[in-house]
């Protein structure tokens, strides 16, 4: 009677449909989302180009473009709130449906089992129900440019009242409905992927696979996933109550005696400030579920390629702890001139500086590891190198935003502005990145080429901080953030040389991109095919052939007898010992 | 009906050990999971959805705590009929239990009968909650009302929600009941389900609690 | 790995290029920061002090960009040599870790004391000899209003909102009277402390006043107060910080600080 658990994957489907369409291979998976993740990216990223173009030459007339949008510009020029639309969705596609896509549910579901040993993950159906929910919320999503009115326009946080009144802007019509119902489906299957990966992590480890020998990557996404679960709800309450108060009269947001288009609205008694109170509660963890992974790459990309064991491995898992469990509690720090009390102000300045301190302890921690290294510039590498450049960057420019008293003059600027783009756009999107060009091997059986990996590598890094760098010193002067015409104030007009300089810029960064793309799908049929161990790593995924066949390892599954960052040790002839060679062996292969 | 030994029925759930790496599913149940603790893959999995759950219910909490501290705040009067519908839920979770207590003594028709009984108690409850709602707009209290009504007609569905959702797992589980997938030992589905139902069952009185009491 | 490497020497050309453009960019970036190519707007209020803890955090934060940047440029340099066998087999340093984790957290809790007292001073009480106006957002316009002789503002009630009542005043109430309402112009005696209440009739906006190190949220159904001197005459702007909508990028304002006697002068020109 009682069934015991059999390995339920030992046999490969057949047809094409349920082999690379309603898979429930972790790995056909994590690449779905991966590819959906990048096509999203194409899109969010031409209308980062968008915004730049206006920002440059505000309302200047492009006739192309026109007929290419009859409605958002007509006549070839830019309405504003096509330009708002336009920043909206590429702030919310970018942060939740590529930069979360990508790394966690993509490389998430395709590297855990491969790195724990584990031959799927704990619940292969739900994981494909996740990809298949968050796909229609992709559409739903980008559905809203076609709606009346626009696409959402209410910025990528959505605040209340704007995001509540339809009457508000003509995007908070059904084009802000639409992002709120892809938001829920977004949120159910990263709900989903949440449970998945922290019950795998858990519970599917194999023999000796214990969590003091995982990989910095599956702690980040262990993390990861547990933020996720714990941070998301905060937004699903707030989506319900806004939908209720957007069509059914309710008053959850919006108080009494709003006075829109010349009408007076029947609402009674909400509080603006609740939005945003929920929506950073998710807000905060949000950004970090989006860098922690990228954290984790890092740690293994650069222990692999300085052929040095990570500095400090005990430490790096606390910190990554400490950063999880900190953001729960910095969210005001987006609040501090919102109207809310000063004294949270205060509070929340505590926590938001205490939390750069294990964000230091991480950097150095990098630093260290490259002390002594025996670097090798591959195109991973060099991308992982540049995340630790640009979360510096990134982060110290947060300790200014973080002083309460300094945001002052800060906040809703283009300092902001810079600030997250990068330590988020840019740390987090080399991550990808990064990612990509260390995986690819082990996703597809072939290498990408090298050369052209190398040459994204040196034009994004370059066009990168000649991008944003630059957005600090507006920020300083006092531009505002989502403003479609800069030049419409004084103080502002002199610097809008500068902007044009950041826009020819960025175009150079989205050009660059098409590198990536073409050497991502070149590779997918044309690169070199890999060996099963190219880079000489220790983590078990290397130990499964390139792509690993479904259920990952032919025979039994790997035993584990050390952690992963054995690299160089002393007196043994390979500079580097997999994490499932035994100490015995190691023993056979010690020189003499 | 086949005697399991304990050793076998905690192989067969799967363990972990935060040291030696785990003996699950991963793992291919090989290996001795020495001194690991005997959690099963849904157990975790259940825990991680309740945890959601629980910070779901925590954002209305908050919500609802900002919005009641106003001067203007206007409590509606409890619908009688929730105090029988309270009873309900919570005598669902006194019959789930008699349910489960008949699977330890192996007596299969009586826990069917049993499940029936805590699912019909489960629609009952979702139905008398439906009834408190004409109830209130039958006195004029409808959805945008007052702030007070909001809360209470979102969250009793929002809480509503997930209570079907309970049913349907009890459904599950009647159907493994049926086709005879438990022996005493091993009986995860039920166990889970059960779980889940004194959680929302517990949920309710919370909501009830906050949104009428205190 | 082995057997394939064809045993190199010297550094690796890729290093020492992405070192350089790491210390290349953090030299333009310094020089163009020590150059003040770009800096806050001119300061016309009491509010210095927040300059003061910018320039405090730039130096900070400036000394761990320069040394961290370079730092990680050196090793790029330095440990890229291919003809080295074997990279270190080291990975803890108890002294290390301790230095490191406690001298950021001094550095911090410094700037966080720091930052503090002058975020309690910006919010303080306002002094008795504070001049009240107010300021009202709306799509997307500043509406301020000067309470007049009685020193009182009148009753306002959105319901007798209309296009001709911007603020929705009572005439019923006698110390609506005098109220004196300005749309987009604002004017303020200088050296005198001032004492900004700001609504909102509709969307969020943020009363931003560049010159002034002043901004501040305007949220519907909420009334908050901000207090700043104005220390220079002259004309400023006055802009919106936060999304409200379409003319979100041109709801701007004129800010006139007059000298005393000029604004009392000015104050007497309203009356009715
Ligand atoms: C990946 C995403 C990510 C990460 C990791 C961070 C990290 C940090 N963020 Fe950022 N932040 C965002 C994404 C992110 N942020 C986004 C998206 C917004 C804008 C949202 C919006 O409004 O649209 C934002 C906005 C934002 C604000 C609100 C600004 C405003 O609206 O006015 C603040 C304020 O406190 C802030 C602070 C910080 C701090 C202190 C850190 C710290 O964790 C940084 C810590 C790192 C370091 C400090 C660098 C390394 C350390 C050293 C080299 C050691 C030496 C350092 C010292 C001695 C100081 N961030
Ligand atoms: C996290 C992600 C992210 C990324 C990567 C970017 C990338 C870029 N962003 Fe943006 N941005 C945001 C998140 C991001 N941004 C957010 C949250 C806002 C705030 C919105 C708001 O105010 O509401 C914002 C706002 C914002 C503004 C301010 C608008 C305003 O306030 O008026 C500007 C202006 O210059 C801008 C520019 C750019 C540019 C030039 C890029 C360039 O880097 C783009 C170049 C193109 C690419 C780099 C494409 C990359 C991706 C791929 C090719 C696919 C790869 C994917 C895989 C491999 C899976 N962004
Ligand atoms: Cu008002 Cu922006
Ligand atoms: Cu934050």
């Amino acid at each position: 009677m009682a069934k015991v658990h059999e390995p339920h994957v030992a046999h490969a489907p057949q047809s094409f449909i349920r082999r690379y369409i309603f898979s429930t291979d972790h790995k056909v998976i994590g690449i779905q989302y991966y590819v959906t993740a990048m096509l999203t990216g194409v899109v969010a990223g031409i209308l980062a180009m968008l915004v730049r173009l206006n920002l440059a030459w505000p309302a200047h007339e492009w006739p192309l473009l026109g007929k290419l949008f009859p409605v958002g510009m007509e006549f070839g020029v830019m309405k504003p709130e096509f330009y708002i639309s336009l920043f909206t969705m590429h702030g919310t596609l970018m942060v939740f449906f590529v930069l979360s896509l990508a790394p966690v549910s993509g490389f998430g579901n395709f590297l855990i089992p491969l790195q724990i040993g584990a031959r799927d993950m704990a619940y292969p159906f739900l994981n494909a129900l996740s990809y298949w929910t968050v796909l229609p919320g992709v559409i739903i999503m980008l559905s809203s440019f076609f709606a009346e009115g626009g696409a959402a326009a209410a910025g990528w946080t959505s605040y209340a009242p704007l995001s509540a009144v339809q009457e508000a802007i003509p995007g908070s019509g059904m084009g802000q409905t639409l992002w709120i119902i892809g938001m829920v489906f977004f949120i159910a299957s990263f709900t989903m992927g949440g449970l998945n990966f922290v019950t795998t992590i858990i519970n599917l480890r194999t023999k000796g696979m214990s969590m003091r020998r995982l990989p910095l990557t599956v702690w980040a996404l262990f993390l990861v996933a547990i933020l996720g679960l714990l941070a998301f709800p905060a937004l699903t309450a707030a989506a319900v109550m806004l939908l209720f108060d957007r069509h059914f009269g309710t008053s959850f947001f919006l108080p009494a005696g709003m006075y829109v288009g010349d009408k007076l609205l029947a609402h009674q008694g909400g509080t603006p400030l609740l939005w945003q109170h929920l929506f950073w509660f998710l807000g905060h963890p949000e950004v970090y579920i989006l860098m922690l992974p990228a954290m984790g790459f890092t740690s293994d990309i650069i222990a692999t390629f300085s052929r040095r064991p990570i500095f400090s491995y005990p430490v790096m898992v606390l910190s990554m702890v400490a950063i999880g469990g900190l953001s729960f509690v910095v969210w005001g720090h987006h609040m501090f001139l919102s109207g809310m009390s000063p004294y949270l102000g205060m509070a929340f300045t505590v926590t938001t500086l205490v939390i750069a301190i294990p964000s230091a302890v991480k950097t150095f921690n990098w630093l260290a590891t490259l002390w002594r290294a025996k670097i090798e510039f591959t195109a991973p590498m060099l991308f992982a190198l540049g995340i630790v450049s640009l979360f510096v960057t990134g982060g110290l420019s947060g300790i200014f935003l973080g002083s309460a008293a300094a945001d002052i003059p800060l906040h809703d600027t283009y300092f902001v502005v810079a600030h997250f783009h990068f330590i988020m756009a840019g740390a987090s999107l080399f991550g990808v990145f990064a990612a990509t060009y260390y995986w690819f091997p082990k996703m597809f059986g072939r290498m990408m080429n090298s050369k052209l990996g190398k040459l994204h590598f040196w034009l994004t890094f370059v066009a990168y901080y000649s991008t944003f760098f630059p957005m600090h010193y507006l920020g300083i002067g006092g531009m505002m953030r989502r403003i479609y015409d800069p030049t419409v104030y004084q103080y502002l007009a002199p610097m809008q040389p500068v902007n044009v300089f950041i826009t020819l810029s960025a175009f150079v960064l989205g050009a660059a991109q098409l590198l990536f793309l073409f050497n991502f799908f070149w590779s997918v049929y044309k690169g070199k095919k890999a060996e099963q161990n190219p880079w000489n790593a220790n983590t078990l995924e290397w130990t499964a052939a390139s792509p690993p066949p479904h259920g990952n390892w032919e025979g039994p599954l790997p035993t584990v007898h050390r952690w992963p960052y054995d690299y160089s040790v002393p007196d043994v002839s390979d500079d580097y010992i997999p994490q499932s060679v035994s100490p015995a062996e190691v023993q056979a292969r010690k020189k003499g | 009906m086949e005697v399991l030994t304990k050793e076998k029925a905690k192989l067969e759930r799967g363990g972990v050990d935060f040291d030696k790496g785990s003996g699950g599913l991963g793992g291919e149940g090989g290996g001795s999971p020495e001194g690991a603790l005997p959690i099963h893959t849904g157990e975790i999995g259940l825990w991680a959805l309740l945890a959601t759950i629980t910070m779901l219910f925590a954002g209305f909490t908050s919500a609802y705590v900002v919005r009641r501290a106003s001067s203007d705040w206007q409590p509606i009067a409890v619908p009688s009929l929730l105090w029988f519908n309270t009873a309900l839920l919570l005598s669902s979770s006194v019959t789930l239990e008699v349910a489960r207590s008949f699977l330890k003594r192996w007596r299969l028709e009586a826990l069917k009968g049993w499940l029936v009984v805590t699912a019909l108690l489960g629609m009952a409850f979702i139905a008398g909650q439906l009834l408190a709602w004409r109830q209130l707009a039958a006195q004029g209290v409808y959805l945008p009302t007052s702030p007070h009504s909001s809360f209470f007609f979102v969250l009793t569905g929002v809480h509503a929600v997930h209570l079907l959702g309970g049913v349907l797992a009890l459904c599950y589980a009647l159907v493994q009941a049926w086709r005879f997938h438990y022996t005493p030992v091993h009986h995860d589905p039920l166990a889970l389900c059960a779980t889940y139902w004194h959680f929302v069952d517990g949920l309710w009185i919370y909501l009830f609690l906050m949104l009428f009491v205190w | 790995m082995e057997e394939k490497a064809t045993v190199k020497s010297g550094r690796s050309g890729e290093g020492l290029f992405l070192a350089l453009l790491i210390w290349l960019m953090v030299i333009v970036t310094t020089a163009l920061f020590f150059k003040r190519a770009w800096w806050l707007p001119t300061l016309a209020s009491d509010r210095g002090g927040i300059d003061g803890l910018f320039f405090a955090i730039l130096i900070v934060t400036g000394i761990a960009f320069v040394v961290v940047q370079a730092m990680l440029g050196y090793f790029l340099w330095r440990f890229s040599d291919r003809s080295v066998a074997r990279a270190a087999y080291w990975h803890e340093s108890r002294p290390l870790e301790i230095t490191w984790t406690l001298g950021t957290t001094v550095i911090l809790s410094i700037l966080i004391l720091v930052g503090l007292r002058l975020w309690t001073r910006v919010f303080s009480a306002p002094p008795d000899d504070a001049l009240p106006v107010e300021v009202t957002g709306q799509q997307f316009e500043w509406t301020s209003r000067y309470p007049g002789k009685d020193g009182a503002f009148g009753r306002t009630d959105p319901k007798l909102f209309s296009p001709d009542n911007r603020l929705g005043l009572d005439e019923q109430d006698p110390a609506s009277k005098d109220d004196i309402v300005l749309v987009n112009q604002l004017y303020l005696p200088v050296d005198r402390p001032a004492r900004v209440r700001l609504r909102s009739k509709d969307m969020l906006h943020s009363f931003f006043l560049p010159n002034f190190r002043v901004k501040q949220d305007t949220v519907p159904g909420m009334t908050v107060e901000n207090w700043f001197v104005p220390t220079k005459e002259g004309d400023y702007e006055i802009a919106c910080a936060e999304l409200c909508g379409l003319g979100h990028y041109k709801m701007r304002g004129l800010l006139h600080v007059l000298s005393q006697e000029g604004f009392e002068k000015w104050l007497a020109e309203q009356g009715p």
